[in-house]
């Protein structure tokens, strides 16, 4: 069964997917350029916004009828810009268990989920002094640390330079496969599509145009 | 003590010469608020002269359905000023929330203040009731008004801070936690202050009104002490039902963040 399903979604102007499986416990990218409807596509997925027309399964489920609390827990999503919350890196890493009901990790998990993004910080430290790409990072160490079923990373490390977001990825991508994560990630970035993608979905002008099984 | 000191109408008039002073200042330094001025000053005396012979025509009334009338229409107007004064647009929700809070805490914090504290026979006596209903009223609608306009603002500048925490499974509640706490503690914050400076900042204008009607300043300060917990009650009663409740104005029924933008037309 797959993962999603999309069957003649369409959003606005904006999006029109006629049909999309994707698949679990793989790495999918989603390319395409600027505004051509990749981080619509995520944000349909975990219903941060609903179709106008179409269909959407989760595991065989029309997300419609699913409660959309419950799925986003399922299908957490890391939007472009990073979100922190007052306080320090242990409260921001604590966030996301804590808003989704689930137990709270022990300080030593919470640096694994940090070294896993490649950020070699204490976790007393106050968020808000970190850089922006310290920061995407840390609300990339925060929904690992949730463990969900579904990771929807959008541009995950476009604050990054080149080297240091390939490492990145290449380490995320590793954490989830080791936990059974279903990786779903936006980029603009043919190379680490290439590099780390199993599927790879190409979006232009809001339909998809093309799609790729990366043989490993 | 002695019975209160009757006004002259010439004494009172004398009164009017600071809006004069106001004019002439507003006038020297150019600004233009002449106008609203007079015009507000025209409006205080009309309201209150209309006022005057209103209630003292209603305190020979002593009728509890009369009674009740007239806190409900001070609360009917209280509603209607707060939806055109918002800076914020109210949509159909918002504003049946707004209605329901203030009846609510109002009308809850009156009955008890009336019945318990005040306990005078027959408890609708409108020499009572329509003053206590008045300052209970006023001050609950600055509270919410104040809880509406947080509440807005922090839906409209933290939206992508109310986002980022639904995408990570954060009821709506959850998500905006923060928002309607600033919200409360905004709204509760005038009346917290006020508590705080009463006696040594100012005489609160109850207290002073009775002092000058002849009581003593000992049964002023009891009455001034009870009526300000009571707008206490009454504001934090109005507020907490609203802000508990008003977050779900912003969220459709996917749990999707929906500013309001509902067309109204702009208060001069």
């Amino acid at each position: 069964m797959a993962l999603f399903e999309l069957r003649k979604v369409r959003y606005r102007e904006v999006l029109h997917v006629h049909e999309l499986n994707i698949e679990a416990h793989k790495v999918t990218c989603i390319l395409g350029e600027s505004g051509s409807g990749k981080t619509t596509l995520l944000q349909l997925l975990n219903e941060m916004i609903t179709p106008d027309d179409g269909t959407i399964l989760y595991r065989g489920r029309s997300i419609a009828h699913m409660d959309p609390v419950l799925l986003r827990r399922e299908c957490v999503m890391v939007p472009q810009s990073p979100v922190i919350f007052s306080g320090s890196i242990r409260d921001n890493l604590g966030m996301g268990l804590k808003m989704s009901a689930r137990a709270p990790a022990t300080d030593d998990e919470m640096r694994e989920s940090l070294r896993a993004v490649c950020l070699s910080k204490e976790l007393e430290e106050a968020a808000d002094r970190l850089s922006g790409g310290e920061k995407q990072r840390l609300c990339l160490a925060r929904a690992l640390l949730m463990s969900p079923g579904v990771l929807l990373l959008d541009e995950p490390t476009a604050a990054l330079d080149e080297a240091t977001s390939l490492e990145v990825l290449t380490s995320i991508t590793g954490r989830a496969r080791a936990e059974g994560i279903s990786l779903i990630i936006v980029t603009h970035s043919r190379s680490a599509a290439d590099l780390i993608g199993e599927n790879i979905i190409y979006v232009h002008q809001g339909k998809i145009v093309s799609r790729e099984v990366v043989s490993s | 003590m002695n019975g209160v000191l009757q006004l002259e109408w010439y004494r009172l008039a004398a009164a009017y010469v600071f809006v004069i002073i106001l004019i002439i200042m507003v006038r020297i330094k150019k600004i233009p608020r002449e106008r609203e001025v007079l015009l507000s000053t025209v409006r205080m005396t009309l309201q209150l002269i209309i006022v005057g012979y209103v209630l003292q025509y209603l305190f020979t009334q002593a009728n509890a359905w009369m009674t009740g009338l007239i806190v409900l229409l001070m609360l009917a107007f209280a509603i209607y000023t707060l939806f055109k004064r918002s800076k914020h647009p109210l949509n159909r929700q918002l504003k049946k929330l707004i209605a329901i809070s203030m009846t609510s805490g109002i009308l809850a914090s009156l009955l008890f203040f009336l019945l318990v504290v005040i306990h005078k026979t027959p408890w609708y006596e409108p020499s009572y009731v329509i003053p206590v209903a008045g300052m209970l009223i006023g001050n609950s609608m600055t509270g919410i008004a104040l809880g509406v306009n947080t509440l807005a603002q922090g839906m409209s500048s933290r939206r992508s801070w109310i986002e980022g925490s639904l995408m990570l499974g954060a009821a709506p509640k959850e998500a905006c936690r923060e928002i309607i706490n600033q919200a409360f503690d905004a709204a509760l914050l005038p009346t917290i202050n006020s508590m705080v400076g009463m006696g040594i900042v100012f005489l609160p204008g109850m207290m002073t009104g009775q002092i000058l009607g002849g009581a003593s300043p000992i049964v002023a300060v009891e009455y001034q002490i009870a009526i300000m917990l009571g707008i206490l009650g009454s504001v934090s009663l109005s507020v907490m039902v609203f802000v508990q409740f008003a977050y779900k104005a912003y969220f459709n029924d996917r749990q999707q963040l929906v500013l309001v933008e509902e067309p109204r037309q702009m208060v001069k």
